[in-house]
């Protein structure tokens, strides 16, 4: 009988780790990949995995590279990958895939310190440079079987209408993995179930979209809707701005956080020279989330006021 | 305005619910530490070769913060030696060997109370510390400059694992009751709650049952929401307080007791017999039989599990207490302590813990703690010696409930890094103040 083992306390642990969480969003966004290939097909499959392996690799090579820990197996690197494809027309060329996958870890992430450590969410940012960067990103890709010709929101924007149904179910034209509602729907139930994510930040930031939306185009409840189930506002709200590292730790917080961003994504929409706004938005509240902590604290429990 | 104090819901594993307590077999010795209690040592009063019987004192208390020591079994002193206690300090501690006839001393006799000053003298002599853990001598928490609207009796239990607590209360209603009736005469205390968990239904009905014709008494059900038991979580949910940050309980009318310590005083009152024996908890997935037991104070851990029949699996961690602010101890020799109210024998898969890996950021840990305290800004304050970034995020108030790192999910150590930073602050202080 020799050797106790010796710790602090406590002595007990969940079992809730961040793989753990980062599989659960793996998880949460197999319903939106399986949808994507459906309306997409193959070439959607081919540029998801390709941001996912490149991703992944290279936050190995990087951290062979500056002789760190390998963290790949926390498997964030393979959410940002994830995150990203679902988020690029299924039209992509593999290599612009490559570089934005190369652009979200390396430059967004492990430069500045790895997991947990980044100013601003790696998909979010790798997206918005995709955005800038190629300009074929700007004319999406469309479902197998559609005849349209540009993405709901554009075609909102030109005044015309839409099909509901098909919105919600995803039959659009738009990015692999941001077009059916119902899918994004599925497994962000799973994450709410799991407490991998809180209501919080996804429902006002929704709700703030809707509401706005609802108020400037002379309270029609179908464009309104229209707004929130297009254009990536689903998958931002409950995937990327979700996103621990980059988003606010409080409920307060969240809520602030999900305001401002609906707000700015109604700004870009109705009033930018971009038809969608989310990524923006998320980007802009990524960098003042700092700020939001800070006035968002918890009060001490008998502290000074 | 109301505060929520978050917390966790964490897995019971009251195992031994239920399970009367049995006196485990004499063993043939006993080593009493002179500290076993927050406060200064007690200075020994025997030497080597001295016969002592149960109940004999051992070591005095002198002046200041201090509870006295008695013997726990009849026998001879062997020696007083310095002993290695977990805390990392040596104490001065009387190693007894045991005769087994448990003669009882010949002085022991029911205290004779008048007042309120001779109340507290006796409860000082029967060397009670805080039973439910923290060790705080008795007498001194009792011994306040302040009318106690409130004396609240904590009966919350809310540690995996632990059923000492509730055993009591069912068990030993009635010195429960004693000791609640004595404190309410000699303090002129105006109301008394008795908070208990409510995953302990039976010990709800014998407390109030016990307690139906007392109207100044009452008994409230708590949420089994980790951790109900600390004190300022308590005084919380019974009567709505908020102790202020830096205060007592006391400074907002109130005392907490254990339940256990309340039960032992009424008992103390009966026979006056100190603080000689423990009723702890043993379980943990190593021990053979998980069971409650009672051991005389001084008795060797490794006695108290083989009471248990040993263990069926080795002993990886072995803790003082419960899971999650227990103590986890260097070796089996080490003694049963006043305030132990559990030992818990761990197995090798429930001692491995998740790696420590980067903060993601999540902020479980901020939302989970019952007072609002930021831990990982505690933590950079520690790291960079930024003495107003640890006051500011709470590092004062941390009360180490150890909810922080259970959430954890880069299994980061918090509560160590909040333990830290609140000496580290102390000594600051001190520094300042010169």
């Amino acid at each position: 009988m020799s050797g106790l083992h010796i710790s602090s306390s406590p002595h007990i642990h969940t079992k809730c780790t961040t793989s753990a969480i980062m599989l659960d969003v793996t998880i949460a966004l197999l319903p939106a990949t399986i949808a994507g290939f459906i309306f997409f097909g193959l070439r959607a499959l081919s540029v998801v995995l390709m941001c996912v392996s490149v991703a992944v690799l290279s936050e190995l090579i990087f951290n062979k590279i500056v002789k760190k820990e390998d963290t790949t197996g926390d498997l964030s690197a393979v959410v940002t990958g994830l995150l990203l494809g679902l988020n690029l027309p299924a039209n992509t060329p593999l290599w612009q895939a490559a570089v934005g996958s190369i652009f979200a870890i390396v430059l967004v992430k492990c430069l500045f310190g790895g997991i947990g450590c980044n100013l601003v969410n790696p998909a979010i940012t790798a997206r918005v440079f995709m955005l800038i960067a190629f300009s074929n990103l700007a004319k999406p890709a469309f479902p197998i079987d559609s005849t349209a010709t540009a993405t709901p929101l554009v075609e909102l924007a030109a005044g015309k209408e839409v099909e509901l149904f098909d919105l919600f179910i995803g039959n659009i034209g738009g990015a692999i993995g941001e077009t059916s509602a119902l899918a994004l729907l599925i497994g962000a139930v799973y994450l709410l179930c799991r407490r991998v994510i809180t209501w919080h930040l996804p429902v006002t930031f929704i709700a703030t979209v809707f509401v706005l939306s609802f108020l400037v185009n002379d309270f029609s409840l179908t464009f309104a809707l229209a707004q929130i189930l297009s254009g990536g506002l689903i998958i931002g709200a409950f995937y990327m701005a979700t996103d621990y590292v980059t988003s606010p730790v409080t409920p307060k917080g969240k809520v602030i956080f999900g305001i401002g961003a609906g707000v700015i994504t109604v700004l870009i929409r109705f009033w930018g020279i971009y038809p969608e706004g989310v990524s923006f938005a998320i980007l802009l509240m990524n960098i003042i989330n700092p700020y939001i902590n800070l006035w968002s604290r918890r009060k001490l429990f008998g502290g000074k006021k | 305005m109301s505060f929520y104090l978050a917390g966790v819901k964490l897995p019971h594993r009251k195992h031994t619910a239920g399970m009367s307590a049995v006196s485990i077999d004499m063993p043939k010795e006993v080593l009493i530490p002179t500290v076993m209690h927050i406060g200064a040592p007690a200075q020994p009063v025997v030497k080597k070769g001295d016969k002592v019987s149960v109940g004999t004192l051992i070591a005095e208390a002198k002046e200041g913060l201090c509870a006295p020591v008695h013997s726990s079994v009849s026998g001879t002193v062997e020696e007083i030696i310095d002993t290695l206690m977990w805390d990392g300090k040596k104490i001065p501690s009387i190693r007894i060997s045991a005769d087994g006839e448990q003669t009882v001393d010949s002085t022991i006799a029911p205290p004779v109370v008048e007042d309120r000053d001779s109340f507290l003298a006796a409860v000082k002599q029967s060397g009670s510390v805080g039973l439910g853990g923290a060790g705080f001598p008795t007498y001194a928490k009792l011994t306040v400059n302040r009318p106690i609207e409130e004396l609240l009796i904590n009966g919350a239990e809310c540690e995996p694992y632990i059923t000492s607590d509730s055993i009591t209360m069912t068990d030993n209603t009635e010195d429960l009751v004693y000791g609640v009736e004595l404190l309410i005469k000699y303090l002129e205390i105006g109301k008394v709650i008795i908070g208990i968990e409510e995953n302990k239904p039976e010990a709800i009905k014998a407390v109030k049952a016990a307690f139906k014709d007392n109207e100044r008494v009452s008994v409230k059900a708590l949420p089994s929401i980790y951790p109900q038991g600390g004190e300022k979580v308590l005084v919380y949910h019974t009567t709505g307080k908020v102790v202020p940050q830096g205060k007592l309980p006391i400074d907002v009318g109130c005392v907490v007791i254990n339940s256990s310590t309340t039960a032992f005083l009424g008992q103390y009152f009966k026979t006056g017999m100190p603080l000689v024996s423990k009723k702890i908890t043993v379980d943990g997935g190593a021990v053979e039989k998980p069971q409650n037991i009672i051991a005389p104070i001084g008795t060797s851990v490794k006695d108290v599990f083989d009471a248990c029949g040993g263990f069926k699996e080795e002993a990886a961690k072995v803790l003082y207490g419960g899971p999650m602010m227990g103590i986890s101890v260097p070796d089996l020799s080490v003694p049963v302590l006043k305030n132990t109210n559990a030992l818990l024998a761990f197995n090798e898969g429930e001692t491995i813990q998740p790696k420590t890996t980067a903060c993601i950021r999540c902020g479980r840990c901020i939302n989970v703690c019952p007072f609002g305290i930021n831990p990982p800004a505690i933590s950079k304050g520690l790291k960079n010696e930024n003495f107003e970034q640890m006051e500011g995020a709470g590092a004062t108030l941390c009360m180490e409930c150890g909810c922080c790192s259970f959430v954890c999910p880069a299994n980061r150590p918090l509560v160590a890094n909040n333990r830290l930073a609140k000496q580290a602050l102390a000594q600051h202080r001190k520094k300042e103040a010169k």
